[in-house]
Parts: structure tokens; C-alpha cells; sequence
């Protein structure tokens, strides 16, 4: 297993026992258009939660919006403001009791 | 202009300068309405693990009394981390009562109990969708629902802040201005932790470490990766977190958690945490462009307050205290608007004016290139000096039967030799200004 598979699978588990309340939209949503056009892709690899995967099979990021830990690095990273952040809808997302 | 107003001051966030904020407000006898877009309080946020009870005492006197806190902080520990093990200095005040750890659900918990007793109206469950603004003044908020009018709004919505964003007083941060922080909360027995840590069994002491250092095990090879690590102990938990710079992962397309939990098998820190049970996984944005990054502080009908508008001295650690303080002095600056029914950008721009007379602005412009000299010089502090530390004590402490004074002189003349001489100059030069940025500072 390579470093990135590794903490792919690390995130996973670190994800298992966080508790959320699910959000029935989605309340992160991707420009395809400019994703396509960005060569790093740092959303795929910087997301504490791996939340962005980019499929070059199917020319798309999937966003796993369910697992965000809400921090934002996302949308400050992206180099072509393609990410439209919002929160989760009231009440929605992560909840933390032990942080 | 014939509003309905709905309260004197909305706040929105209930975060520490928010619910400050609010209590700062109630204080006066107006009608504080605190909105939170979560279920519970505290339950979006993370930190460290410390808050100050100077500025906690500063916004409730005596009610300071009814917090349940986990554990007072009477051991402060800077180190470096090298290959092998690591370079610590302890500073212990086993009097000291300045800072103690608490889960932020706790914190913020107990300090909504304690707002709604002065009278803040507190609504949770509540997005604040975007602002109300009317003539170029902000009246109100608009929630997934319905709007909600009020002369003055307090935006506390922590790092992230769209609101001020869409108001225009901010732009988003640059990568470099961020340092991304992780964090796992790791359970393990009361009596272990105080064995380990050599703690008293009442929770009235405990100990907060910062680790410098990344030039060990698969983080080496990375020359430029600006990180700092921390643990705090709590009554039967370790926070242990890493924050990197985000700009520096972005370039070396390292993922925070991968840098956690590589530090989890530090050798000097893997005991530390040894048969800790993992509950909770967070993570956070720490706004790190201070004084030359704040967003405009005010505009009419509107403040902005805490990590929004960038109040922290990650120098020192100090984040909840700066949250606090510009809460309370924002919530007077609200009553003194109130009182003379002038919501003005000018006349809230005593606000401002409040906080430069503050520690706020003295020191966050007192800090304003520091964290820029420290990062500039991430190379020498994460990796040069943890490994010359750690060359410099093999001498002392290495009992090697070989000439002191040969090795002393080696290690000497190996400093101007590993590295081009002028970097030595620059670190010199960047920690003196440093120093004199604070010596002459506000």
C-alpha cells in the first residue's frame, strides 16, 4: 500500500466513529468545467476528510459532501475558485462533542 | 427608515466571541438574539485545548465559578523533534491558574447556560443565510426561514466567515495565510494519563506541549513544511494535534492526516499516547494572517468579532482569549450605538478604536511579520536546529571517550560548513527582528 492509499484508508477509519447529522443536499458543489482545467487538483489530496476524488475514467470530481469536517481548506486551496462552500443546513453535519 | 426591529443586537455564532458578545449586550439590558447554525453548542468547533481564565473573568466576574473545567495547564513544554527522540524545555508553575483544558462542546455548553441567565435569547438549529442590507446598511439577517431585524449584527461566524465575505469587509485567505490543523482526542484511563504525565490526582494540574520539528521518518525529504504539533492532557483524554501550513502541503501534496499520523509514531510521542482509544477525528482552519490580513472590523449596522476577523496570536498560542475580548468590547461598542441611536459606520468605528487600546490590536500588530520571519525560516526551526540540538547533546550527553574539545570544535566549525553561512545570518537576523517587532511594538 503507497502512502496515499494508506491515508485514504486512515481517514476512512477515523471517519467510522464521527458522529453527523445528515444533510440531505448537498452543500458542496464543484465547477466541472474549471476542475478540468486545473493540472493539481489539491482538493483530491489536501481534504482532512477525502472528501474530493477525482475519476479520470469518468472526467469527474466526486464529492463526498457527507463526510466534510466543515474546515474550508478546500475552497481556500482550489486555485480556480471552482468550489461553491456553503455550511450544511441548519442543524446538519458534523457534530463534535469531544474536540 | 421604519424597520420592525425583532431585538436590539443579533449575533451570529455561538462560538466564545459570540456568546461574549451576546453576554456583553445582555449586560446592558437590550435584547440580544445569539443565532447558531448547530443542534448543540461547541459541536463545529476545535482547538487546542486551552482557554484563559483572564479573559474569562474579564466577561463574567464571579460566574467564572460555575464552569466545570477538565485540567488546570501548570506544565508548558517547547521541544524539537529529531530523528531519535527530541530537545524539551518544561517551564512548570504548579500555582499557576491561567489556563485550563476543556472540550469546546463543554465550554460552549456551560457558557450558553450562563448567557441565557443575563437574558441572550439563544437560537439554535439556525443557518444565517445571508445578511439583510438596506441603503448600504446591514438591518438584519435572513435565516433558512425568515428574516430577523435588528440595529446592529454581530458577525461571529469563526474562520470561515461568508457573511463578512459577501459583505465585501473580507476576502477569502490565501493558502499562506492558513495553517490547517487535525486533531484526535484520545481516550485513556484518568490514572494512566497522571502516571504518564506525572500529574496530581485532583485534575488541578496538567500539561500543554508544542513540538518544532518534521525531520523524521517519512516527513523527511520535505525541506519546506511549516508544522507545529500539540498535546494537551484532559481528565481522560489527550488531544493530539498537528497543524501544517497550507500552502506548504498544497506544494508538497501532503494531507494533514498523514502528517498526524506519522507524528503518532514519533518516538517521543507514541508513549505519550500509547493504548489512547480514538474518539473523535477534527479538523480546523487557523486564520494565521493577523494584523496585515484583518478584514475592515465594522460597517454600518455590523461588527465583526473573534476568528472571523482573524484574532489570534498562534505564537502563543491564544486564540479564545482574543475571541472573548473582541466579543465583550464589541457587544459594548452595540449598547454605546444603542444608547445614541447611531449605527454608522463612523460612529462604529469605535469599535476599532476600542480594540487598538486593547492587547487585541497591540499585539496582533505588535506580531503583525512574525509568523512571515518564522515562516520564512521554516527550515532552519523543523529541521537545521532540531538536528544540530540533537548533534550538540550527543556531545554533551554521549560520554563517547573521544576529546571534548575536538568535538566541540568540529561542531563549531560544522555549523558554518553544512550550510551556506548567510542562512545562519538570515536566522540570526529574522529572530532579532523578531524580538525587537515585540520590543517595540504597541
Amino acid at each position: 500500500m503507497n502512502n496515499k492509499e494508506k491515508n485514504k484508508k486512515s481517514i476512512q477509519d477515523k471517519l467510522s466513529n464521527l458522529k453527523y447529522n445528515a444533510n440531505s443536499e448537498a452543500h458542496l458543489k464543484v465547477d466541472i468545467k474549471k476542475c478540468l482545467k486545473c493540472t493539481s487538483k489539491p482538493c483530491t489530496f489536501i481534504c482532512p476528510a477525502g472528501v474530493y476524488e477525482y475519476r479520470d475514467d469518468i472526467n469527474e470530481i466526486l464529492v463526498q459532501y457527507e463526510n466534510c469536517l466543515e474546515c474550508g481548506a478546500c475552497k481556500v486551496v482550489c486555485p480556480y475558485n471552482s468550489i461553491d462552500w456553503q455550511y450544511p443546513k441548519s442543524g446538519c453535519g458534523i457534530i463534535l462533542k469531544n474536540s | 427608515m421604519d424597520i420592525n426591529y425583532n431585538a436590539d443586537v443579533i449575533v451570529v455564532g455561538a462560538g466564545p466571541s459570540g456568546i461574549a458578545a451576546a453576554i456583553s449586550v445582555a449586560k446592558g439590558a437590550k435584547k440580544v438574539v445569539l443565532i447558531e447554525r448547530s443542534q448543540y453548542p461547541g459541536s463545529k468547533n476545535m482547538y487546542g485545548g486551552a482557554v484563559y481564565t483572564s479573559a474569562l473573568r474579564e466577561l463574567l466576574g464571579q460566574d467564572i465559578e460555575k464552569i466545570k473545567f477538565e485540567r488546570k495547564i501548570t506544565s508548558h513544554t517547547y521541544a524539537f523533534l529529531n530523528e531519535t527522540g527530541s530537545f524539551e524545555l518544561t517551564y512548570q508553575n504548579n500555582e499557576s491558574n491561567s489556563a485550563y483544558t476543556i472540550k469546546r462542546f463543554n465550554l460552549e455548553s456551560q457558557l450558553i447556560e450562563i448567557a441565557k441567565s443575563y437574558g441572550v435569547y439563544y437560537i439554535p438549529n439556525t443557518l444565517v443565510k445571508s445578511l439583510v442590507v438596506e441603503n448600504d446598511r446591514v438591518i438584519g439577517i435572513e435565516t433558512e426561514l425568515e428574516k430577523y431585524y435588528a440595529p446592529v449584527t454581530i458577525l461571529a461566524d469563526g474562520v470561515n466567515s461568508l457573511l463578512s465575505q459577501n459583505l465585501k469587509l473580507k476576502q477569502d485567505y490565501k493558502p499562506k495565510d492558513i495553517i490547517l490543523s487535525a486533531k484526535e482526542t484520545l481516550k485513556l484511563d484518568k490514572q494512566t494519563i497522571e502516571k504518564r504525565f506525572n500529574l496530581k490526582d485532583d485534575l488541578t494540574q496538567g500539561v500543554a506541549k508544542q513540538y518544532f520539528g518534521s525531520d523524521f521518518k517519512e516527513l523527511k525529504g520535505y525541506k519546506n513544511l511549516f508544522m507545529m504539533t500539540f498535546l494537551y492532557t484532559f481528565k481522560d483524554t489527550i488531544m493530539l494535534g498537528v497543524g501544517a501550513n497550507l500552502d506548504d502541503l498544497s506544494k508538497n501534496k501532503l494531507n494533514i492526516n498523514e502528517i498526524l499520523d506519522i507524528i503518532k509514531t514519533h518516538p517521543s510521542i507514541a508513549p505519550l499516547i500509547e493504548g489512547g482509544e480514538r474518539i473523535e477525528y477534527s479538523a480546523h482552519m487557523i486564520p494565521e494572517g493577523g494584523y496585515k490580513k484583518m478584514p475592515k472590523l465594522y460597517s454600518n449596522g455590523v461588527m465583526v468579532v473573534g476568528d472571523a476577523a482573524g484574532f489570534i496570536n498562534s505564537v502563543h498560542f491564544e486564540g479564545t482569549n482574543f475571541a472573548l475580548i473582541s466579543g465583550k468590547i464589541a457587544g459594548q461598542c452595540a449598547l454605546e450605538a444603542l444608547a445614541n441611536n447611531n449605527f454608522s459606520s463612523n460612529f462604529l468605528s469605535l469599535y476599532r478604536k476600542k480594540l487598538e487600546k486593547s492587547f487585541i490590536l497591540k499585539d496582533l500588530y505588535s506580531y503583525r511579520n512574525i509568523i512571515e520571519r518564522l515562516y520564512s525560516r521554516s527550515n532552519s526551526l523543523n529541521i537545521y536546529y532540531p538536528n544540530k540540538i540533537k548533534e550538540l547533546f550527543e556531545i554533551i550527553t554521549g560520554a563517547n571517550c573521544v576529546s571534548k574539545s575536538k568535538q566541540f570544535r568540529e561542531f563549531f566549525f560544522k555549523l558554518f560548513k553544512d550550510r551556506n553561512p548567510i542562512e545562519l545570518f538570515k536566522d540570526a537576523i529574522a529572530f532579532l527582528r523578531c524580538a525587537l517587532d515585540v520590543f517595540f511594538g504597541k
